[in-house]
């Protein structure tokens, strides 16, 4: 079974999605220039979600990637619902007064984000209703809490992130009585989802995370080279911190079950999600939940099955870590991007692909003859080589479609190889997540004529 | 070893500022007798300024020298021939599919061959005949069309097999042609020393020539210029001359008048290499590779080698300030292809070491041809520019015909073709330009069938009806910026693609169009002609009549309403526009003439007539669409939609008349057709023009009505021997030589344009005429069609050529016009041409080396017509010498 190129093609290029900042007197004003941003599935259906957003009542914009497990409830809330809260967190008092007020007396809503989304990103419209209510409960309470200072974009983060997962474990306790609603909240608790946030405001840079996908900056180096600086720390077994802290917050007896075989608890592989309740609720809590819950719920093994070792929960947060970077003018993008791309490709790579994806064949050095001693043969020869080694180039629009065609692609010597490109495509559903992860990717690619 | 080299290139910065193509042409300039070091101050005032020292503006200089203009300063503002010219490649190939190109080149030929000596300064000139190559059958057939053109102009040309082609040049690789066109007499030149020579020519003759000056922009007063500001102070001048290359799009646009001349700069890349281990010798003739689309001549024992890739780069598009000519990058990659293309056909030029790669922008124009003449609004502000990569090729003749123009008041030729004129301002956005060239380029080498159309800038000017005819099927053809219909696809019938339709043979709209003209005979058919110029004269006297009686020939004072088919001659009686005049009322008329000749008649009438503010001329193109509804049923759809009777006895022939179709009022109705048959065009104005289209085509059900194009129109006409100007008739064509002495009242009672001339051809005869000849062993669908253009042989001696085809669905033939002259067997003269001279010749026509035996006519065939007409129209068989 062989996939021709342009089939290759249609396949990569299917959820590809590209954001331009719009100009204004032919001037991009913004830090950021725009974003592209690609999802490859290998689970059916996927369980990564992304979320792109301009906060509309504070300056900023805002870009996750976010990977499910256990189905992709969890990770579609988030991706639904996580922005609404960061953008909430940051309205100051006046702003959250006018909104409430707006409500209370029926008329319309500030809009508070403005959405950037591939055809493909759906919301749910059915538990709009249900959202929104938990969103107003969290803003009243901002109101009620007033405190009269700035808000910090490094707690607001954080709040967001524990209010959010918070609001999703009250709702699944709480129950709803729409039968429809009812099951849907309690997937989504009891699946579970890392969370790579950034939020990028002028020359501030937040990056906030939960689990193990990963942020990373390109910088481009004097020379004009590319290379790579961290934004984030993946939460999972291979962080010391991470096991250390996990080690911190229960009782010493614990030590040896806490982490087995690279997973918490020997099950899970993030050490921080949202959702996931049966790491985060007492045993007692699941069991109630479970057994007064639809029977979809009590015919599933998986939520029924209490973890081993579960003495003191919960063992697992949703807290994110935030870091804040200034950019600087050797800053030139971003990449957010699940693990599954993390795993097959080394971040320094991706620095250098993106890099020279993003300046263009057209930077790259032009060939020269000056005064060497080159014949028409040789020249010949040079040519064609280069116009194979940017025609991958050529085919992509969108820098995240260029990386997955490089992680999925890529042979040992670093290009892109049609035929492995062919074969990792065609696998069939059941056979793709042996080879592969989801990959989500978004590159955000900064102004340098601002910064 | 070749990774290696890779290392060692990308550790390189290279600077285009190189000084190796300075020394390349540094021991050229020293020969130079004409640089002025230090400059000499301006003079105040001059006859003439020239702007631009590349070979158009010395040639322009050194032409109207010639002809005993003196008093001419010519004004380059970095140095002489440093800019396109000097980059030149330096072919001089006369191997040219139009006409007037094929002439200019051929006399730039003769002109370098004996400059040297009349100059002193050594040109290079060296004759080394040239190869053009034919990769398919569909090449050669083109290659022999342009074959018969230059054997007919005396210009030694043959077609060779690829072993002969071989034998003239021993590095070709042979196996994938099917034939090659060989010119003996082309030639090599060092571009920068021809212009330089032409330039200390016209130095001699007295011309002033002052490097490094800029002009900065052409004062106009009342319409005509008065003087130039340079960087270095005004010089009062009659006459300017904007020869500035690749810049003279800004220049035109710089002044206060704009003067739009369309042009664009395309990078244009070719290859030097060192000489071969044996170098090639200099007498090598140069290789023309279409499709490939490469050149390749022979250089210093080496090989200089360019083309005309498929994906031009157009640059300064936003003007000149980014890059100066001198910096622009080699780039190695988008020669790529080139160089693959070079290696495929000289595969024993791998081991050739590089010496550079030279990026030289040329210009180019919307349609290929180079523009000549006047400005249409600025009188004394003459142009010649947008050589389309063929400069050196041109820029001899076309200085000739430019310097005629200035001194005579015409050139010696019909350089219509070529004129400013045949565009407006709507061709002159930067973004129509730019997309247009890059459309053009890649033409350069591109196979170029009959009716071809250009893609990109299209659907600029539409009828309000073209969404309408687009949703029926229409396939769009382009004319002044203008879309018209050709045919119309039925549903349920596919045609070809673009690139497969390309065809010498029969078209693949064959049998569409013989269906439309099939309705138009036998029931009703509706054109949409909206594209053609439409003016109205009128004065508040009679101002207006007795202008329009001097500028036309026919008599117009006329009954009002009465529709009068006229010429609008020059002083020696030939075409400069070809119309229909209305007489509205007493004192206004309506005027209708060929979609190209909005800018030319405007300027023309502009200038002649009187300047009487109770005269007024107005362009209503834009303010009519008009509908042509072509057939014998036309009568009955009209008047069931006007409850008006519109049979002969009521509206008779070349009549107009405003009434009302369906709802909408105000429609100017003529019994006219510009094809021969029964039929009217409406005039309506373009609010209500969907409106008659609907009620039209409603009543029209009936009657068998449907759509028809501009080849249904074609055909109609030229099976008719309708004459058309921009096609048929021309500057140098005088209604006596088409047969149309009916059209001219000679005895008007009072003085016309032109009236000498016909008075003097009446006495004298004529020494062309127009000819119908119907093609007799041809056969239409094996044989190759005649397009124009094609050399006409009487007796086995040429006489002419043709200038527009169609095949007949009537006669079920070819029918081919085209003038016939009689050259003096021995001396070449022109003689006059009698009746008897035409009707006792065999006749071939010559279709790419293929003879075929045709039957001249000088009446059409009166079967044709079915209609009664009026007593002026009978006499359409026209001018018949005693």
């Amino acid at each position: 079974f062989y996939l021709t190129p342009p089939q290759v093609n249609s396949i990569l290029k299917a959820n590809e999605y590209s954001f331009k900042v719009p100009e204004f007197d032919g001037k991009n004003v913004s830090s950021v220039l725009g974003f592209d941003s690609n999802q490859l599935p290998a689970n059916a259906p996927i369980e990564d979600r992304r979320s792109a957003a301009t906060c509309l009542q504070t300056r900023g914009m805002l870009l996750g990637v976010f990977d499910g497990h256990a189905g992709c409830a969890c990770a579609q809330a988030v991706s639904e619902r996580l922005f609404y809260y960061i953008a909430v967190s940051l309205l100051p008092h006046e702003t959250l007064l006018e909104i409430e007020n707006a409500v209370e007396s029926g008329r319309a809503l500030l809009p508070i984000l403005q959405w950037h989304k591939h055809p493909n990103d759906y919301f749910s419209k059915e538990a709009s209703k249900l959202y929104f209510n938990s969103l107003r409960t969290y803003w009243q309470e901002l109101i009620d809490l007033n405190s009269g200072e700035t808000t910090d974009v490094r707690e607001a983060l954080i709040n967001a992130f524990k209010r959010l997962d918070n609001d999703i474990s009250l709702e699944a306790q709480v129950g709803d009585p729409n039968s429809f609603l009812n099951y849907l909240v309690l997937r989504v608790a009891f699946s579970g989802a890392t969370a790579c946030v950034a939020h990028v405001d002028g020359i501030d840079l937040h990056i906030a995370n939960t689990g193990d996908s990963r942020a990373m900056l390109g910088v481009q180096e004097e020379d004009g080279s590319w290379s790579a600086v961290n934004l984030s720390y993946d939460h999972n077994a291979q962080n010391e911190h991470e096991v250390e802290r996990v080690k911190m917050e229960h009782p010493k007896s614990e030590e040896k079950s806490l982490v087995k075989q690279d997973r918490l608890l020997g099950l899970l592989m993030p050490f921080r999600a949202f959702g996931d309740v049966k790491f985060k609720w007492s045993i007692e809590l699941q069991k109630r939940v479970i057994e007064s819950g639809p029977d979809q719920l009590n015919d599933n093994e998986y939520t029924k099955f209490i973890p081993p070792n579960y003495y003191t929960p919960p063992y697992l947060t949703a807290e994110p870590e935030v870091i804040h970077h200034k950019l600087r003018p050797q800053d030139k993008f971003l990449v957010l991007a699940t693990d599954g791309l993390w795993e097959t490709m080394h971040r320094q790579d991706v620095a250098r692909i993106v890099g020279e994806y993003l300046t263009g064949v057209h930077h790259q050095q032009p060939i020269a003859v000056g005064g060497y001693k080159v014949t028409l043969g040789q020249m010949h020869g040079l040519l064609t080589e280069r116009r194979a080694r940017i025609s991958s180039v050529f085919e992509d629009q969108n820098a995240a479609t260029h990386l997955i065609r490089h992680a999925v692609g890529n042979n040992e010597f670093g290009t892109v190889d049609h035929e492995r490109l062919s074969k990792m495509l065609s696998l069939p559903e059941e056979l793709a997540r042996m080879y592969r992860d989801d990959i989500t990717i978004i590159v955000v690619q900064f102004n340098s004529h601002v910064i | 070893a070749a990774g290696m080299f890779l290392r060692l290139l990308s550790d390189i910065q290279w600077r285009a500022a190189n000084p190796k193509w300075r020394r390349m042409t540094s021991s050229q300039r020293s020969t130079s007798t004409t640089a002025e070091p230090h400059p000499v101050s301006l003079p105040a005032q001059a006859q003439v300024v020239i702007c631009g020292g590349g070979i158009t503006g010395t040639s322009v200089a050194y032409h109207l020298s010639k002809m005993g203009w003196k008093d001419i300063v010519l004004l380059e503002q970095g140095r002489l021939a440093a800019g396109t010219t000097r980059f030149c490649a330096g072919i001089v190939s006369t191997a040219r599919p139009v006409s007037i190109e094929l002439k200019m080149a051929h006399y730039s030929n003769k002109l370098y061959q004996q400059l040297e000596q009349e100059t002193g300064v050594p040109t290079g000139y060296t004759r080394t005949g040239s190869l053009s190559l034919a990769q398919t059958q569909d090449r050669l057939i083109s290659l022999k069309r342009v074959a018969s053109s230059l054997n007919v102009m005396g210009i030694p040309c043959e077609i060779i097999t690829p072993k002969q082609a071989l034998q003239l040049h021993p590095l070709i690789n042979i196996h994938d042609l099917v034939g090659a066109m060989y010119v003996p007499e082309d030639a090599l030149v060092t571009s920068a020393n021809v212009s330089l020579a032409l330039a200390t020519a016209a130095s001699r003759n007295g011309v002033q020539i002052h490097e490094r000056t800029s002009v900065s922009h052409v004062t106009v007063h009342k319409g005509r210029v008065t003087g130039v500001e340079t960087d270095r102070g005004r010089i009062q001048c009659q006459y300017f001359v904007n020869c500035a290359g690749q810049w003279a799009y800004e220049l035109g646009h710089s002044g206060e008048e704009p003067v739009h001349i369309p042009l664009h700069a395309c990078e244009h890349f070719y290859l030097l290499t060192h000489p071969l281990a044996e170098p090639l010798s200099s007498s090598l003739p140069t290789v023309v590779d279409p499709d490939g689309r490469i050149y390749v001549r022979n250089w210093q024992g080496g090989i200089l080698s360019g083309g005309f890739e498929k994906n031009p780069k157009p640059l300064f598009t936003e003007g000149r300030n980014q890059l100066e000519i001198q910096n622009l990058q080699e780039d190695w990659d988008h020669f790529g292809p080139l160089l693959s293309s070079l290696l495929r056909r000289m595969p024993g030029l791998e081991a050739l070491q590089i010496l550079q790669l030279v990026n030289c922008p040329e210009s180019f124009t919307p349609d290929m041809r180079c523009i000549m003449g006047e400005s249409p609004t600025a009188r004394g502000y003459f142009v010649l520019a947008g050589m389309n990569s063929a400069g050196i090729s041109y820029g001899g003749g076309a200085g000739k015909y430019l310097a005629e123009w200035m001194v005579n008041g015409y050139p010696s030729d019909n350089v219509w073709p070529l004129d400013l004129k045949r565009f407006g301002t709507l061709q002159s956005s930067r973004t129509f330009l730019r997309h247009r060239v890059m459309e053009v380029m890649p033409l350069m080498c591109d196979l170029k069938v009959p009716r071809w159309d250009f893609q990109t800038g299209r659907q600029l000017r539409t009828s309000p009806l073209y969404d309408r005819l687009d949703a029926q099927g229409a396939r769009w053809m382009e004319k002044h910026g203008f879309e018209r219909v050709k045919y119309f696809v039925p549903p349920g019938k596919d045609l070809l693609d673009l690139d497969h339709s390309k065809t010498f043979y029969k078209p693949d709209w064959f049998d569409i169009v013989g269906a439309e003209v099939k309705c138009c005979k036998e029931a009703v058919c509706v054109i949409d002609m909206s594209s053609f110029t439409k003016f109205e004269i009128s004065s508040t006297g009679d101002q207006a009549l007795e202008s329009l009686q001097y500028l036309f020939s026919n008599d117009l004072d006329v009954p009002v309403g009465h529709v009068v088919h006229t010429g609008m001659l020059n002083e020696k009686g030939g075409y400069e526009n070809d119309c229909s005049i209305a007489r509205l009322s007493k004192r206004s008329f309506f005027m209708i003439s060929p979609t190209d000749q909005q800018v030319h008649c405007w300027a023309w009438l502009k200038n002649r007539l009187p300047d009487d503010s109770n005269l007024t001329l107005e362009d209503v193109t834009w303010k009519y669409t008009a509908l042509n509804l072509i057939g014998p049923r036309a009568v009955d759809v009209l008047s069931e939609l006007s409850y008006a009777p519109m049979t002969a006895e009521h509206f008779p022939s070349l009549f107009c008349k405003e009434m009302s179709v369906g709802y909408a009022n105000g429609i100017r109705v003529m019994s006219i057709t510009h094809t021969g048959e029964p039929g009217f065009v409406l005039y309506i104005p373009i609010e209500y023009a969907l409106h008659v289209y609907n009620e039209v085509m409603n009543m029209g059900q009936k009657y068998g009505i449907r759509n028809a194009g501009y080849y249904a129109l074609r055909s109609l006409r030229i099976e008719k021997f309708f004459a058309f100007w921009g096609q048929d008739l021309d500057a140098f064509t005088t209604p006596m030589e088409c047969g149309r002495e009916f059209q001219v009242k000679l005895e008007k009672g009072m003085e016309f344009v032109g009236q000498e001339a016909l008075l003097e051809q009446k006495q004298n005869g004529v020494y062309k005429r127009f000819t119908m000849f119907i093609l007799e062993d041809h056969d239409t669908d094996m044989d190759l069609w005649p397009w124009w253009g094609e050399p006409i042989f009487r007796n086995g001696r040429y006489v002419g050529k043709t200038t527009s085809s169609a095949y007949s669905y009537t006669l079920e033939r070819h029918v081919c016009l085209g003038f016939v002259h009689n050259f003096d067997e021995k001396t070449g003269e022109e003689l006059v041409v009698t009746t008897d001279f035409i009707n006792q010749g065999e006749y071939e026509i010559d279709i790419a080396g293929q003879r075929f035996q045709a039957k001249a006519k000088l009446y059409p065939f009166s079967s044709l017509f079915a209609q009664r007409r009026r007593k002026d129209e009978v006499e359409l068989s026209g001018y018949q010498r005693e």
